[in-house]
């Protein structure tokens, strides 16, 4: 059979010399290699104080996110929890009444909006039924909890600060994801 | 009797006490930062970072870590036999501490008007004190073993004891061919010659690598480290302790490999003598008791080599199956030992001739 | 009574104490481990007649080799006082016999020994030090300890028979 590559070796077993029988050269070479790793570059790094970049199409906990005058933007349709292939979005809507328009974007919106972060699997495929850009994946990871109940996300975990209120939080909250989407 | 009593010399007492209390709580400090040493080690050979959390450069970490094993939960096993369970670690620990009461940890220095040796005891048969407590530490793993009632922990005690009192032998034939050389057992009178002359690692290499190889096995260190082989035998003879007695286990295994560093030095590489250095010389320069220091921070240098050398060879070469540790002891180690014991014996006679 | 008559006692009263330890314990490996301690107390009166040589290596043969050994056998067989047989009255009676034989022995032995007069010389003499031990082995005794030489290479081929037979 031909390789394909040309760094296959056929294995060699030819009776071992006096030296290799020794094993000690043997042992001494790998000595060295480890000794060698003593100064190269360290592949950890202290995690909380320094972290790794995200990749660009990292998908990690969602967001409900407000316009630019502090509206919730969704207006609960449930196309997300429609698409949501583990079932993990619920919802109940209601109606705005006159007087939160400064609240709410449009007539409708989710009085209730919970996501089970046990069944999410962070697929995203919510942030892509949203007609409405209101919900997107963020770049942080869930935490962990002592109890299932803690970790079902109501509105209050799930949406972003308000940027008129507090603009430093919300520029925080907001991640490098959520900018793609303004821009459009 | 209390006036006869009372005629001992007790400032013998009292300098061998704080002698004796000093040298274990160094010991006990060095250890613990084995440990430390070791995380490090394996941190920096794995291209990691290693404990950085506790102190500065994580200095702290024995502490913590001394400090979770205090409070753990205490575990006797019910089916266990009681008290030799309690006595298995204790027995570890002791043997292992008793070692050091021969080794001389540097010159003389003078307190009070009064020449003290850093040495506990300079008795006449110094090597085979050593052997005699090493012979001990067997005991430990075994009762500990047997006592705990659990099957792995006794096969692992099985294997660990034969390993131990295997390689005793190469250990005891590579020591006969060093003691042909210095004429005699006790440490301080090898030490002194290696001093005026060459180290005996120089007469003595094949002896050295013989010794150190079996050093590695009775210390249970890797590649040698079957009694406590995690993948086969869960957590070898230990498996069932818990909190400080497992702690106890541990810890003594960090004291036998740095007293057995220490040996090392003492016997192949000089003890306290400070290399490149005419000591004599120095001392009329520099006075007795800073001189003692010196060369005690000599030992502990080349002691510190020692156990980098031990923890190094840990993190590069992976465990020996059991019949190739048998095969290695007793149809490599052994007639080597043998034939380097009979060559040593020839060039002595030869020379003295 | 100076310090080293008292640690004759002690170590006396030490060594005949766990000796009958050996006797009386009913688990196996309690009676090794006592007669571990009744090795260590016999090597402290080396220690105390100035026989460092003999005591060290009274601990190295017998305490750190020949003890691992039975430890080993009875560890394996896991000998308890559950799996122990009841043993015969006659069987018994006959130990009992034999025991006292030994006895009366030992006594014998001893009363002969007192005539002598000599007690033993506590932390003098230097008959067990290395060196002179060495010397009165290979001069005074020399065809005794090269028998017994040859009586260990007889038991070692022996071994090597045994453990060959079953290839």
């Amino acid at each position: 059979m031909q390789s394909l590559t040309s760094r296959a070796r056929p294995v060699e077993r030819k009776p071992m010399t006096f030296v290799e029988r020794l094993y000690l050269w043997n042992i001494w070479k790998g000595m060295m290699i480890t000794f060698r790793h003593i100064f190269k570059r360290k592949a950890t790094i202290s995690f909380p104080e320094q972290k790794r970049p995200f990749s660009p199409v990292f998908r990690g906990l969602h967001i409900l996110n407000r316009d630019e005058e502090g509206r919730e933007r969704c207006t609960a349709c449930g196309l997300c929890a429609v698409a949501c292939p583990a079932e993990a979005i619920t919802m109940e809507a209601a109606e705005r009444l006159p007087g939160e328009e400064h609240l709410y974007r449009e007539e409708k919106y989710a009085a209730k909006y919970e996501i089970n972060m046990l069944r999410c699997i962070f697929c995203g495929l919510c942030e892509e039924a949203c007609p409405k850009d209101a919900i997107y994946l963020s770049e942080t990871f869930a935490p962990s909890n002592y109890q299932r109940k803690g970790l079902i996300y109501g509105k209050p975990d799930l949406l972003i600060p308000d940027p008129k209120e507090n603009p430093e939080e919300y520029r925080k909250a907001l991640g490098n994801r959520a900018k793609k989407q303004e821009a459009n | 009797m209390q006036v006869v009593l009372l005629a001992f010399d007790w400032f013998f007492l009292i300098e061998k006490l704080v002698l004796i209390i000093g040298i274990i709580s160094v010991s006990l400090v060095i250890a613990m930062y084995e440990t430390y040493a070791e995380r490090k080690v394996a941190a920096v050979m794995q291209d990691r970072r290693g404990p950085n959390r506790a102190g500065p450069f994580g200095i702290l970490q024995p502490l913590a870590d001394g400090l979770k094993l205090f409070m753990k939960e205490e575990i006797i096993p019910n089916t266990s036999n009681r008290m030799l369970f309690v006595l298995g670690p204790c027995l570890a620990m002791l043997t292992a501490m008793m070692t050091s009461a021969v080794i001389p940890w540097g010159g003389n220095i003078e307190v009070f008007g009064r020449q003290v040796s850093l040495q506990i005891t300079d008795i006449n048969i110094g090597i085979l004190y050593v052997f005699g407590v090493v012979s001990m530490g067997v005991y430990g793993i075994m009762i500990g073993g047997w006592a705990s009632n659990n099957k792995f922990s006794l096969l692992a005690a099985l294997r660990g004891a034969s390993q131990v009192i295997s390689y005793e032998l190469p250990m005891g034939l590579s020591l006969i061919a060093l003691l042909m050389l210095t004429g005699s057992l006790k440490m301080s009178v090898i030490v002194g010659q290696q001093m005026d002359g060459w180290y005996n690692v120089l007469y003595q290499p094949l002896g050295f690598l013989i010794f150190l190889i079996c050093a590695f096995a009775e210390c249970n260190r890797t590649p040698f480290d079957l009694p406590e082989a995690e993948n086969e035998l869960n957590f070898g003879y230990h498996q069932e302790y818990s909190s400080m007695k497992l702690g106890f286990y541990l810890f003594a295994e960090y004291i036998n490999m740095f007293i057995s560093s220490v040996i090392m030095a003492t016997l192949f590489w000089g003890g306290y003598d400070i290399p490149f250095v005419n000591d004599a010389a120095l001392m009329e320069r520099i006075g007795q008791n800073w001189m003692a220091l010196l060369q005690g921070l000599c030992l502990f240098a080349k002691t510190a080599i020692f156990i980098f050398l031990f923890m190094w060879v840990r993190w590069t070469i992976p465990r020996f199956r059991y019949d190739q540790l048998m095969n290695l002891c007793w149809k490599r180690l052994i007639p080597l030992a043998l034939f380097n014991m009979i060559l040593t014996a020839a060039v002595v006679l030869w020379l003295k001739k | 009574m100076s310090v080293t008559v008292f640690l004759f006692y002690f170590l006396s009263v030490l060594a005949i104490g766990s000796a009958l330890m050996v006797v009386i314990s009913r688990n196996p490996i309690h009676s090794i481990l006592w007669l571990i301690g009744t090795f260590f107390a016999i090597s402290g009166h080396y220690i105390l007649m100035n026989a460092q040589f003999l005591g060290i290596v009274n601990i190295i043969v017998y305490a750190g080799a020949i003890m691992v050994l039975f430890l080993f056998v009875v560890m394996l067989m896991n000998l308890n006082t559950e799996t122990e047989p009841k043993k015969n009255k006659w069987l018994k009676l006959a130990g009992v016999v034999s025991g006292g034989c030994l006895l009366l022995v030992l006594v014998a032995a001893l009363k002969t020994a007192e005539k002598h007069g000599q007690l033993v010389q506590l932390k003098e003499g230097d008959i067990g030090l290395v060196g002179n031990l060495g010397k009165v082995l290979f001069t005074d005794y020399v065809v005794p300890f090269e028998i017994s030489s040859i009586l260990f290479l007889s038991a070692m081929v022996g071994t090597v028979v045994i453990g060959k037979k079953g290839d």
